[in-house]
């Protein structure tokens, strides 16, 4: 099943992930301020909405300067690596039927592979600046997304049993009857905590941690270089969400609208899942976050995996 | 476990709360009558200027943003030549206001003094000066002074007998 018209597909999902992803800034200080009981930017344009125009211009007008210790050439590719790998993750997500950039047989894989590689830019950002709190966070950031990426790919096997298949367009199909957050509700929980931990949202945002490591790996970014962690932290919160709702709730699947509107509909309930941990949750120590992670989560994982194979096993 | 999930279900629900930001400026908020704000001069009932530029604002002023210049009218009568707020300084802590002995200099309940040059933020005294007596209506420190000034001799002040001639008391 591959798209009619590729190249729009391509423009279509590229323009729309930015976007969303930019308009995050926004959605995001509004829910925080509608669960703080405050408003949020509702000043500039109607309900504050061009508050996302006023800050890219912001952003794009600020001074780019690179620390003259910082190591040069890697400084300036960390940033475009998470964008790289998140946009290139966004390929395999079906968001409606046909309208997908490309149909891997291997599309999970393919998700896990690229959202490892994200971790490459927070390391290498760290490193390269020369600066003991980024290292910092960089190291964090390395060890945590590591270890919580074993049990992300094995949570999500559960799923790959029940659909028989790794390609994403299979796995929605397969959800017909049933979605998987029903039979694979651990699968789910996991999957949440793990994609949480690999974007570095709040309760996992160790890396960052603006109370004790300044910001983390991105303290000597500034101008669109620290714009550019910024949104692809917003990319990959849109990106996990859309891969939660493909994987768990069905992806496009719905009764009376259109595909794509479930989906976004869908995707856009767990972006604001997301933020509601931010406004809920504290950020846990290190390691309580590493021993959560394999002492907890892991031998869960393994557990539902054994529990999903063998219940495929008895009953198919 | 629990606890988290309580945490984000609480959390959620605030959502259907009222929301706690006052929109200042379409609502204004509310200003308590003793809030510290915008320094004033006041005036006696009978109008004139309650100021008698004893310099004790200035002195207890933390950030020495007072400053001012005494002088006398022609019956004798203190008030200041110039008098001089730097607003750019002034932290509101209404010690000026707790020195005054003739409730002179007080704060009042306004903040909306933003300027664009600092210059600006300079009150002589005609901008200091109102026409009415502030937060005590019947005070008129010359009347209860036991001070002789030109228009009012020794025994004229409130709450005073006639002044007596000693002399007159000899047997």
């Amino acid at each position: 099943m591959t798209s009619p018209y590729p190249l729009l597909s391509i423009l279509g999902i590229v323009i729309v992930a930015l976007t969303i992803a930019a308009s995050l800034i926004y959605v995001e200080r509004r829910l925080l301020a509608l669960w703080q009981d405050r408003y949020g930017p509702n000043r500039t344009g109607p309900f504050g909405l061009l508050q996302v125009v006023a800050d890219a211009i912001k952003i794009f007008m600020k001074e780019d300067w690179v620390a003259p210790f910082a190591d040069k050439p890697v400084f300036i590719l960390a940033p475009a690596v998470i964008f790289v790998t998140v946009l290139m993750s966004f390929a395999v997500i079906p968001v409606a039927p046909g309208i997908i950039v490309a149909d891997l047989n291997i599309g999970l894989l393919f998700f896990l592979a690229m959202s490892s590689l994200g971790v490459y830019s927070v390391v290498l950002a760290g490193w390269s600046s020369d600066n003991k709190y980024a290292l910092l966070g960089g190291m964090r950031a390395a060890a945590q997304m590591l270890s919580y990426e074993v049990f992300m790919g094995l949570s999500l096997m559960g799923v790959v049993i029940l659909a028989g298949s790794f390609s994403l367009p299979a796995i929605v199909e397969a959800q017909r009857k049933a979605w998987f957050v029903i039979p694979q509700f651990p699968g789910f929980v996991l999957f949440l905590i793990a994609g949480l931990a690999e974007t570095r949202r709040i309760p996992f945002d160790l890396s960052e941690a603006e109370s004790e490591l300044v910001a983390g790996y991105h303290s000597e970014y500034s101008g669109m270089k620290f714009g550019m962690f910024f949104v692809g932290e917003y990319m990959g919160i849109t990106l996990i969400s859309g891969m939660i709702s493909v994987l768990f709730f069905g992806g496009w699947l719905g009764p009376v609208l259109p595909g794509l509107v479930w989906f976004l509909i869908k995707t856009f309930f767990f972006i604001s899942f997301f933020i509601l941990l931010r406004a809920a949750l504290p950020r846990p120590r290190f390691d309580q976050l590493m021993s959560w992670g394999w002492k907890v989560m892991l031998p869960l994982a393994l557990v539902n995996l054994l529990l999903a194979g063998a219940a495929v096993l008895l009953w198919r | 476990m629990f606890s988290v999930l309580r945490t984000i279900w609480y959390v959620f629900l605030h959502a259907f709360q009222k929301r706690i930001t006052v929109q200042y400026p379409e609502q204004k908020p509310y200003l308590a009558p003793r809030y510290r704000g915008r320094i004033v001069l006041s005036r006696d009932p009978d109008g004139g200027e309650r100021c008698v530029a004893c310099n004790l604002c200035a002195v207890a002023c933390p950030v020495s943003c007072i400053a001012l210049q005494a002088t006398e009218d022609e019956n004798g009568r203190r008030y200041p030549d110039f008098f001089r707020i730097n607003f750019s300084r002034c932290i509101f802590c209404g010690y000026c206001e707790e020195a005054c002995p003739t409730y002179a200099i007080q704060l009042t309940p306004d903040f909306e003094m933003g300027e664009f040059h600092r210059k600006n933020l300079v009150y002589e005294k005609e901008d200091l000066l109102i026409d009415g007596p502030g937060k005590y209506p019947g005070y008129n420190f010359w009347r209860v002074a036991g001070v002789q000034i030109g228009g009012k001799n020794k025994g004229e002040a409130a709450h005073e007998t006639p002044h007596v001639d000693v002399r007159s008391l000899l047997p």
